[in-house]
C-alpha cells in the first residue's frame, strides 16, 4: 500500500506543474504553443500505464520503491525539463516559413513527457499496488489534484513563476520521502539536498526565464537606456513595467496623421512579455493629454457633453485620462485584473486629476458581471478596444457576445452612447464581427432597425462604432462629419450615408468597411455572413468566441497564397487545437495501445477487454467534456478564465474524490438490487439537463454576490454533479481489478490519454457548435458508459 | 583500387604538390561558380517576386512591379545582409531572423514597398528601421540619398559598417529614435518605415514633401499583413491607402 498522503502530494504536484507550465510557456513563447506542448506531455499518463503493465512483477513486489523512484524522477525532471525546453531554439512565428522547426517542437514534447510520465506512474502504481482500494486511491488522487490546482494559483500571488517551479520539485521530493521504504529514505533526501544546492548556486541564466527574442518585452529592453522598472507576479499575468527615456513609448492607437499634439512620456506595461498597455506620465497637466482628442474614440465627446462615463477594462487608464481631459461629469473605471487596477490606482494617486475634474471611481470587477449587477446608468459606456489576435481565438469572452453588449446597451441613459473600437484588419474580420454582434445585441434589446442607431468612423489603424440609445439625429451626423474631416478620418456608417461619402481620405481599393456595415446592418446580413470566408457571425453566450474568425473552407486558399502574405491571415487558434487533437490521437495510440498488444492476454476475454477499453475511454472523454464545458460556462460567472479554471477544477476534483470514496459503500448498500453505475450515470445525465435549462437564470440571480460567495455558490452547483462523476471510474477499476489486476494501470493510462483527446475535442466542439453541445455529448457518453461496463461475472478466458 | 597519385602515404611529397596545384587551378573556377550561384539565385528570386506580384490586389501601377526595382533586386547581394547561418536561404522568398528579435523582410515585400515608393533618381528617402541594411541597399541605386535610422545600437552599427564596406556611399545610418524623423536630412520624397507602430507618427507625415509617399507595413514579425501607403498631394493634403499584398477575396464565389 502506498501512503495516501504521498498519493495526494504527488497528485498536487502534477496538477500544479500543468497549470504552471501554461503560465511559463505563455511568458517565454505564446499561448497556443503552450496548449500543444502540454497536451502531448499529458500523454505521459498513458505511457505510465503502459510502463507499469510492462513492469508488472516489480510493480507488484516493490511498489513503494518504484513509487519513490518515480516521484524522485518527477521532482528532478519537472523543473529540469522546462529549463532545458526553454533552451531549445523553437520559433513558433517562423513555422510557416521553416516547417523543419517543428523538430524542435518535438524535442520539447519529448522533454516534457519525462516528468508527466514519472508523476503519473506514481498514481498508476498506487492503483496497482497489492491491497489498494481503487475508490480510496482515486479519492486521494483527486483531493491532491484539487489542492494542487488551487494551491498553485495562490502560490503565484506571492512567488515568481520560476520559484513555483522549484516548489513543484519540492512537492515531488516530499511525495518520494513519504512513500520511501525506511532503508531507501536517505536517497531522495540526499538528492533533494543536492538539487536545492544546485538550484541555489546555478548561474542565473540557467534558472531565469528566457523570453523569445520576438516578444515585445525583449525588444523593448534592447532599446538604448530602456530599463525594467518593476516586475509584479500574479496569477493572471507576470507584469513588467518598462521605462524608456531615450526612445519613449508612444501608444496612441488610431492617432490622426495630422495630430498637432503627441503623446506624453509613457511607461510600457507588458503582460507575460507581450505589450499590454501604456501609462501616460502626464504630470497632472491636462494639456499633455491633448493628443487624446485626435483619436477616433474622441468623437463620443462631440456627441455628448460632459457625460457620466463608464470605462470597461480600463487597463492602463488612457480612456480614463481621455474622460478627464474631456471634462466628463463622472468617471467609473472597471477592470477585472487586480494588478492592472492597482497600477492605474497608483498612477492616479501619484497624479491626481486637476481641480474641477471628476475623480475616477475605480472598481475591481469583471466588466460583464459589473454590468449585470449595476444599478445605475451612464451617458457613455466605453468598451475595451479589440484587436485581431491570432492566439486569442480559444479564449471565452463574455463581454463581446450579443448578450454582453446587450447588457451594456441596457445601462445607457436615453440618448446615451456605447462606444467600441476595433483594429482595422484587412480583409475586415474583427470590425465586422463587432458590428454583427452589436447588431444582434440591439435587436435583442428591441431595437427594430439598428442601422438607424449607429455611427462609425475609421482611422488608419482603427474603427470606432458608436451605438446610441435612441435614433441617431442630424446633429449627431453633423458632429461626426465635422470631427472626421478635421482629423482626416473616414466615415464608415451613419443612417442614410451614401457610398460616395466613404473611402475618401483613408482609401482602400473598395469601400469594404462601408459595404460590409451596410450588409451586416441590413436585411441581407445572414447571406453576407454565410458567404464571407471568415466567421464574422455574432458571438453569443453559447459560443463566446469573439476572437475566433477562422473558417476551414478558406484555409486551402490562404495556404496557397501564403508566400505573398496569405499566411498572415490564418488565425491559428482552431488549426492548433485540431493539430493537438490529431497528435493526441496518433501519439496516444502509438504510446499507449501499441506497446500493449499481446501483453494483456490474461484472464479477460477479448470481447470483455474491448468493452472495458471502451468504458474507460468513454469516461476519460466524458469527464473532461463536462469539466471543460463547465469551465467555459463559469468564466461568465466567476469573471476570469483563471478563476474559472481553478474553482471549477478544484470543485470537480474534490467532489469527484468524495464520490469515488462513496462508490464502494453505495455498491454495498444497493447490494445488487440496482447497479450503482446506473444510479451515478443516470444522476449525471439528469443533473446536466437541469443545469442546461437553469444555469443562465442562476447566474443572473447570483451575479451581484461578492466574489467569495460566488465561489461558494459555484462549488455548491458543482458538488452534486461532480460527486456522481467520481463514481464510474473506481467502480470500473474495482471490477476490472477483480477480473485481472494487470488491466488496472492499463485502464488508468487509457483514461488519461482519452482525457488529452477530450480536452482538444471539447474546445473544438464548443467553438463550432456551442458549449451546451459539449455538455450534452459529455452526458451522453456517461449514459453510454453505464451500459458498456461488463457485468461482475463477465465471460473470461480462465 | 585507388589511383596511385591519390595514395599520399606512398608519395607524400608528390601528392601534396599535386593537390596544391589542382586546388590552385580550381580557385578561379570556384569564384566563378560562387558568382554564378548567387546570380542564378537572385534571378530565380526575382522570378518568384514577379510571380507573387501577380497576386497583389491591383495596387501596383500598371499591374506589375517596376523594371527598375526588379533590376536592383537582381543586383543587390542579399546573402551579404543575412547572418552566416542563413546564407544558404538568403534568396528564398521568406523573412529571416537577423538577431535582436528583428527580421529582414521577405524579398517580395521589399520589392513591393520599394515599388510603392515610386523612387526617382533625384529623390531623398528616409528609412525608419535599418535592420541589416538590405532595404537601404535596394533603395541606394534608385535614389540620390538614403537617410536610415535604427533604434537598436548593435544592429545600426553593423548595418552602417556593412553598407560602407559594400560601397553604398549615398546611405547614411544614424542610431536614433525614428518617431521624430530626421529633419536635418529632409524633407523627403519618400519614407519607408519597416517597424510597425499603432499609429503613423505625425512628425514623419510633416517631413514628407508635397507629392511624397510613405510606406508602412502592419503585422507581426515573419508576417506582413498589409501595407499602408500615405501620400501627400502637391497641395499638402494627406491621403492614405491600405494595400493588402495578397489577392484574397473574402467572399465565396456565387458558384460555390
Amino acid at each position: 500500500m502506498i501512503p495516501p498522503v504521498a498519493i495526494a502530494v504527488i497528485s498536487a504536484a502534477i496538477l500544479a506543474y500543468e497549470v504552471l507550465l501554461v503560465r511559463l510557456f505563455a511568458i517565454v513563447q505564446w499561448h497556443h504553443f503552450a496548449f500543444m506542448a502540454i497536451s502531448v506531455a499529458l500523454l505521459g499518463f498513458g505511457v505510465s500505464g503502459t510502463l507499469i503493465v510492462l513492469l508488472r512483477d516489480p510493480a507488484e513486489r516493490i511498489p513503494r520503491t518504484l513509487f519513490t523512484a518515480s516521484a524522485t524522477v518527477f521532482a528532478l525532471a519537472a523543473p529540469g525539463a522546462f529549463l532545458l525546453a526553454q533552451q531549445v531554439p523553437f520559433n513558433a512565428l517562423e513555422v510557416v516559413w521553416a516547417p523543419a522547426g517543428l523538430l524542435f517542437l518535438a524535442l520539447i514534447y519529448a522533454l516534457l513527457l519525462v516528468p508527466f510520465t514519472a508523476g503519473a506512474s506514481c498514481v498508476g502504481l498506487a492503483f496497482r499496488a497489492p491491497g489498494a482500494r481503487a475508490g480510496r486511491v482515486y479519492l486521494w488522487n483527486l483531493l491532491g489534484s484539487g489542492a494542487g490546482a488551487l494551491g498553485i494559483v495562490g502560490a503565484l500571488f506571492v512567488l515568481p513563476p520560476v520559484a513555483c517551479l522549484g516548489l513543484v520539485g519540492a512537492l515531488g521530493f516530499t511525495a518520494a520521502l513519504l512513500a520511501a521504504p525506511r532503508r531507501l529514505a536517505v536517497l531522495p533526501a540526499l538528492l533533494a539536498a543536492l538539487a536545492a544546492g544546485g538550484w541555489a548556486n546555478a548561474p542565473a541564466h540557467w534558472t531565469e526565464l528566457r523570453l523569445s527574442e520576438f516578444k515585445g518585452l525583449t525588444q523593448a529592453l534592447a532599446v538604448r537606456d530602456a530599463r525594467l522598472v518593476e516586475t509584479r507576479s500574479g496569477p493572471l499575468a507576470l507584469l513588467s513595467l518598462v521605462e524608456s527615456p531615450s526612445v519613449p513609448f508612444r501608444h496612441a492607437p488610431g492617432l490622426s496623421l495630422t495630430a498637432p499634439a503627441l503623446p506624453p512620456a509613457q511607461l510600457g506595461v507588458f503582460a507575460n512579455g507581450s505589450f499590454a498597455e501604456a501609462i501616460d506620465l502626464w504630470g497632472g497637466d491636462v494639456a499633455a493629454l491633448a493628443y487624446l482628442d485626435h483619436v477616433p474614440e474622441a468623437l463620443a465627446y462631440r456627441l455628448t457633453r460632459r457625460p457620466e462615463v463608464l470605462v470597461l477594462e480600463a487597463g492602463g487608464g488612457q480612456a480614463v485620462l481621455q474622460a478627464i481631459m474631456q471634462r466628463a461629469g463622472r468617471i467609473d473605471a472597471v477592470d477585472g485584473n487586480p494588478q492592472m487596477l492597482e497600477l492605474m490606482a497608483e498612477a492616479f494617486a501619484a497624479t491626481p486629476p486637476p481641480l474641477g475634474s471628476a475623480e475616477p471611481q475605480v472598481t475591481l470587477a469583471d466588466p460583464r458581471r459589473f454590468l449585470t449587477a449595476a444599478r445605475r446608468e451612464w451617458n457613455l459606456i466605453r468598451l475595451p478596444p479589440v484587436a485581431a489576435a491570432p492566439a486569442r481565438g480559444l479564449n471565452e469572452d463574455f463581454l463581446f457576445t450579443a448578450e454582453g453588449l446587450s447588457s451594456a446597451h441596457a445601462r445607457l441613459r436615453p440618448g446615451g452612447w456605447l462606444s467600441a473600437t476595433a483594429e482595422t484588419d484587412l480583409p475586415p474580420r474583427i470590425a465586422f464581427k463587432l458590428i454583427a454582434t452589436l447588431d444582434a445585441a440591439l435587436r435583442a434589446e428591441g431595437v427594430a432597425d439598428p442601422a438607424r442607431h449607429i455611427l462609425a468612423i475609421r482611422s488608419l489603424t482603427s474603427l470606432s462604432i458608436f451605438a446610441k440609445r435612441g435614433a441617431v439625429g442630424p446633429a449627431d451626423i453633423a458632429a461626426a462629419k465635422a470631427f472626421a474631416e478635421t482629423r482626416g478620418f473616414d466615415l464608415v456608417h451613419y443612417p442614410g450615408m451614401a457610398r460616395t461619402e466613404a473611402n475618401l481620405r483613408i482609401r482602400l481599393a473598395e469601400p469594404v468597411f462601408h459595404d460590409g456595415f451596410r450588409a451586416l446592418l441590413g436585411p441581407a446580413r445572414d447571406s453576407f455572413v454565410a458567404r464571407y470566408k471568415f466567421d464574422i457571425g455574432a458571438a453569443t453566450d453559447a459560443r463566446p468566441y469573439f476572437h475566433d474568425v477562422f473558417r476551414w473552407r478558406a484555409l486551402p486558399e490562404l495556404v496557397a497564397l501564403g508566400p505573398t502574405g496569405g499566411a498572415a491571415l490564418i488565425e491559428l487558434g482552431e488549426p492548433i487545437v485540431t493539430a493537438t487533437l490529431v497528435q493526441a490521437l496518433v501519439l496516444g495510440a502509438a504510446l499507449v495501445l501499441l506497446p500493449l498488444r499481446g501483453r494483456l492476454a490474461g484472464r479477460v476475454s477479448r470481447a470483455s477487454a474491448w468493452r472495458f477499453g471502451l468504458y474507460f475511454t468513454a469516461l476519460g472523454l466524458a469527464f473532461l467534456f463536462i469539466e471543460i464545458a463547465w469551465i467555459q460556462r463559469f468564466v461568465l460567472f466567476l469573471g476570469h478564465p483563471l478563476y474559472a479554471v481553478s474553482v471549477v477544477l478544484t470543485g470537480f476534483l474534490v467532489f469527484a474524490g468524495l464520490g469515488a470514496a462513496a462508490s464502494a459503500p453505495l455498491e454495498h448498500r444497493l447490494a445488487g438490487r440496482l447497479s450503482p453505475l446506473i444510479v451515478a450515470c443516470g444522476a449525471i445525465v439528469a443533473l446536466t439537463l437541469i443545469y442546461l435549462a437553469l444555469l443562465p437564470e442562476i447566474f443572473a440571480a447570483l451575479a451581484g454576490l461578492p466574489a467569495a460567495l460566488r465561489v461558494l455558490a459555484a462549488l455548491g452547483l458543482i458538488a452534486p454533479l461532480a460527486f456522481f462523476m467520481g463514481m464510474p471510474f473506481p467502480l470500473g477499476l474495482e471490477r476490472i481489478g477483480r477480473a485481472d489486476a494487470d488491466f488496472v494501470p492499463w485502464a488508468w493510462g487509457l483514461n488519461g490519454s482519452a482525457s488529452v483527446v477530450s480536452a482538444a475535442a471539447a474546445t473544438l466542439i464548443s467553438m463550432n457548435f456551442g458549449i451546451p453541445t459539449t455538455l450534452l455529448i459529455g452526458a451522453a457518453l456517461y449514459g453510454a458508459a453505464a451500459f458498456l461496463l461488463p457485468g461482475p461475472h463477465a465471460p473470461s478466458n480462465g | 583500387m585507388r589511383p596511385m597519385w591519390f595514395d599520399m602515404t606512398r608519395y607524400p611529397g608528390k601528392a601534396m604538390r599535386g593537390v596544391a596545384i589542382a586546388l590552385a587551378c580550381t580557385l578561379p573556377l570556384q569564384t566563378v561558380r560562387a558568382q554564378t550561384w548567387d546570380v542564378a539565385a537572385r534571378t530565380e528570386m526575382v522570378r518568384t517576386i514577379e510571380d507573387h506580384a501577380r497576386y497583389t490586389a491591383g495596387s501596383l501601377e500598371g499591374g506589375r512591379l517596376s523594371p527598375r526595382v526588379l533590376d536592383v533586386m537582381r543586383r543587390v547581394e542579399r546573402h551579404l545582409f543575412v547572418p552566416d547561418r542563413h546564407r544558404a536561404r538568403a534568396y528564398a522568398d521568406r523573412p529571416l531572423s537577423i538577431g535582436h528579435g528583428q527580421t529582414i523582410s521577405q524579398p517580395f515585400i521589399v520589392a513591393l514597398m520599394t515599388d510603392l515608393l515610386a523612387p526617382e533618381p533625384d529623390d531623398t528617402v528616409l528609412e525608419i528601421g535599418t535592420g541589416s541594411g538590405y532595404q537601404a541597399a535596394v533603395l541606394s541605386p534608385l535614389v540620390e540619398r538614403v537617410c536610415s535610422i535604427e533604434i537598436i545600437p548593435a544592429l545600426g552599427a553593423a548595418a552602417a559598417a556593412r553598407l560602407a564596406r559594400l560601397g553604398y556611399r549615398n546611405v547614411t545610418v544614424r542610431i536614433a529614435d525614428g518617431y521624430h524623423g530626421w529633419p536635418d536630412c529632409g524633407p523627403f520624397d519618400g519614407i519607408v518605415v519597416t517597424a510597425a507602430a499603432d499609429h503613423v507618427p505625425p512628425p514623419l507625415v510633416a517631413q514628407l514633401k508635397p507629392g511624397g509617399r510613405m510606406v508602412i507595413p502592419v503585422g507581426r514579425p515573419f508576417a506582413t499583413q498589409f501595407l499602408i501607403l500615405v501620400e501627400k498631394t502637391k497641395a499638402g493634403e494627406v491621403h492614405s491607402r491600405q494595400i493588402l499584398p495578397v489577392r484574397f477575396v473574402p467572399f465565396r464565389r456565387a458558384a460555390e
